[in-house]
């Protein structure tokens, strides 16, 4: 057992948390529904989000251990459970960013701490500091093209692969889980920006945001 | 723009990703208790600014956020090649392909670490030496 110390961020029962988006939509709110949109925002809040560092080999036993899933060794691979709800995505060399759905990121730290030992190795929980937004719909990449200088074309972007790049004048995790399906792990400081500039950026297309 | 390939995400990334953070291949001096003033305000405070072929360290700040080196042409801005950290560059001042050395370029003192406090080759060091490359 590892001898750091570790707490809960969010213990049950505490009073109620925010969304980065929180702001956003209450004061931006959300563009009138569209008959036919092009574009169908969604954010997916309350996720657990936590950057594994160490050697690959290490932290790839442990994650096996825990999650059940292969530690991408890949750059640029993201992979995902059966229900897509949990991912492991390759950061860099060094460094891996898992989310799974909320509540769960403190058993699971602690049961990677646990399998980890004292290993050489760093757990991160940054749940708090960042969002994802999911953008969907015929014009997702339209959108995106304007959006990020990162060459989004199906050939270049499969399902399945994920980058840390340039998205507007902000930098984002953009990864593609399913074929119709584009994600943008933001920043909690630049979300508000990122939210601005996707409405604007669609809505030529139509946008609706599902909340 | 530059299309810039990253040595650790093992593709061409936009120019806007990456940062410059000036010569490499820099070495402290073993003992800074030991070494002469000289040597140690070479290494601090002197580096290179060749005509030609020059090791500069990148980092890919927004993509892996590691650091590497480049071998840049100064007088082109061909990017020769890009090598991980602790590796050695494949291209120096030395090798480099007959057509940039004809084109009146002259290649750099050494090409790579002339000012810091333990040279790796007392001979790209010499002043003496650098007319001969023209």
């Amino acid at each position: 057992m590892s001898d750091v110390r570790e707490f809960n961020t969010r213990p049950a029962g505490s009073p109620g948390a925010e969304s980065p988006l929180a702001w956003s939509f209450q004061r931006q709110g959300t563009p009138p529904r569209e008959a036919k949109p092009g574009v169908t925002l969604r954010e997916k809040a309350f996720l657990g989000h936590l950057v594994l560092r160490g050697g690959a080999i290490v932290l790839d036993e442990a994650v096996r251990e825990t999650l059940g899933l292969a530690l991408p060794a890949r750059p640029n691979a993201l992979v995902q459970d059966a229900s897509g709800e949990r991912s492991i995505q390759w950061l860099a060399p060094d460094e891996w960013l898992v989310i799974v759905p909320g509540g769960e990121e403190f058993a699971l730290e602690s049961q990677l701490r646990q399998a980890l030992g004292q290993a050489h190795f760093s757990i991160v929980n940054v749940s708090g500091g960042q969002t994802v937004l999911t953008l969907r719909g015929e014009n997702a990449r339209e959108v995106l093209m304007k959006s990020t200088p990162y060459d989004i074309h199906p050939q270049a972007f499969p399902v399945g692969k994920g980058v840390s790049t340039v998205f507007a004048k902000a930098t984002v995790v953009l990864r593609r889980p399913a074929e119709d399906t584009w994600e943008l792990v933001i920043r909690r400081s630049f979300a508000d920006y990122c939210y601005r500039w996707l409405l604007d950026a669609a809505a030529e297309y139509g946008v609706i945001v599902e909340r | 723009m530059f299309h810039i390939y990253c040595p650790y995400c093992e593709e061409h990334r936009e120019e806007e990703e990456f940062h410059p953070k000036g010569q490499a291949h820099i070495q402290r001096p073993e003992d800074p208790e030991a070494c002469s003033d000289e040597a140690w305000g070479d290494y601090l405070f002197f580096r290179d600014n060749p005509r030609g072929v020059h090791h500069e360290l990148w980092v890919h700040a927004v993509g892996c956020r590691k650091f590497f080196n480049i071998t840049r042409h100064t007088v082109s801005y061909e990017i020769l090649e890009t090598y991980k950290m602790g590796e050695q560059p494949t291209i120096t001042a030395q090798n480099l392909p007959g057509k940039d050395k004809q084109s009146g370029v002259q290649a750099a003192s050494g090409g790579w670490q002339t000012v810091g406090a333990r040279p790796e080759s007392e001979a790209l060091n010499d002043a003496s030496n650098q007319g001969a490359r023209v």
